[in-house]
């Protein structure tokens, strides 16, 4: 199709998009105005019964938590998804899966190295200052755990690699995402076994306002806070390593 | 102005679309669908508003105060997840695409399998 015909029918479509839509939003309530019950009884609630401040996260990992496991497996799946995509197709046409030289540095500037051996441990604490509080204020596993994969990340990027004792960096973001997703779904289970329903609370609330508090949301935060640093790492590793293959003239 | 927030929405999604239609490359195709689908995190967030209410966390707030949806601010953080994971899985594609046809250009590759 060519580009002119084409704009004709993205017109065509997006002005009959349009007409539906003023139409759709003009039944909405004015913006301000939302009365929606519901939302403001979980906000009300959050607070008295889960002794967590943060009515968000309490809606995400308590009200709404079989949700939040399901999203969860979403972001694993997608992991796994761009492994399966870029990794298989390459092992399947005598290309190596994985670069000889993984992780070798790719920096040698020595002021970028600085900068980043300087700003590595500020990221690393804010993620896991943002995964800890994510029942207490705006936060979570899943914010924190991006901030935790920018910092591990940023190690990379400066030229360096992580030893974690003789497990390679990629089998120990694996791991994480596992024992991320996979916690995620046995805090649940334990729920049921001890408390009787699936993600059901077993543990005490605390005292309000404290890092204890929440019963389980701040563990399940732990668990979607490892998930999503390691899925994140992953999918970016295997994007690096794409790049080093063809960097290396093998794809 | 009570209809910007829900106009800011409806322009995201018409510009992230004509962005799609147009589109010579599809790293660029890609980063014009999280346009599209940043217009639902603004849809979602504004409908969720209520006039002088707060952000529902109750951390340094009276329990009694107005506070705007948190149904709305979960959705959005599933919506954010699920844009992450489509974009990702998205730019696998994309990666297979250049190797299989050499080319990032939607129109070459329809010309070139027909």
């Amino acid at each position: 199709m060519s580009q002119r015909a084409r704009m004709v029918v993205f017109g065509a479509g997006v002005l009959g998009f349009a007409a539906v839509l003023v139409w759709g939003l003009g039944g909405l309530p004015d913006f301000g105005d939302f009365a929606g019950r519901y939302g403001q009884y979980l906000a009300q609630h959050s607070l008295p019964e889960r002794h967590a401040t943060s009515s968000i996260a309490v809606t995400t990992f308590d009200f709404r938590g079989a949700d939040t496991l399901v999203e969860e497996f979403i972001l694993f799946t997608a992991a796994v998804g761009v492994v399966a995509l870029l990794r298989v197709e390459r092992a399947s046409e005598e290309v190596p899966a994985e670069p000889e030289a993984r992780r070798r540095p790719t920096a040698r500037s020595g002021a970028l190295r600085s900068l980043i051996t300087a700003v590595v441990a500020p990221t690393l604490v804010l993620g896991i200052n943002i995964v800890l509080h994510g029942h207490l204020t705006p936060g979570g596993g899943f914010q924190g755990g991006v901030i935790l994969m920018t910092a591990l990340f940023l190690v990379y990027l400066g030229g360096s690699h992580l030893a974690i004792g003789r497990v390679s960096p990629m089998a120990a973001m694996e791991a994480s995402e596992g024992v991320g997703a996979a916690g995620f779904a046995l805090i649940g289970l334990a729920g049921l076994v001890i408390a009787g329903a699936y993600l059901e609370n077993f543990l005490p609330f605390g005292g309000r306002n404290h890092l204890v508090s929440g019963g389980d949301i701040p563990l399940l935060n732990i668990a979607v806070g490892l998930e999503v640093m390691g899925a994140l790492l992953i999918v970016v590793a295997e994007f690096l390593d794409q790049r080093l293959l063809m960097r290396e003239g093998k794809l | 102005m009570s209809f910007l927030p829900y106009a800011v929405a409806a322009w995201l999604f018409v510009i992230g679309l004509y962005g799609i239609v147009t589109s010579r490359n599809l790293v660029h195709l890609v980063v014009c669908l999280s346009v599209v689908q940043s217009s639902t995190y603004v849809l979602l967030l504004a409908v969720g508003y209520r006039t002088g209410g707060t952000a529902p966390i109750y951390a340094d707030i009276s329990p009694s105060k107005e506070v705007v949806d948190p149904i709305v601010a979960t959705l959005t953080l599933t919506d954010v997840v699920v844009e992450a994971t489509v974009v990702a899985l998205l730019l696998a594609l994309a990666v297979q695409a250049h190797r299989r046809f050499g080319t990032l250009d939607p129109n070459e590759m329809g010309a070139l399998r027909g």
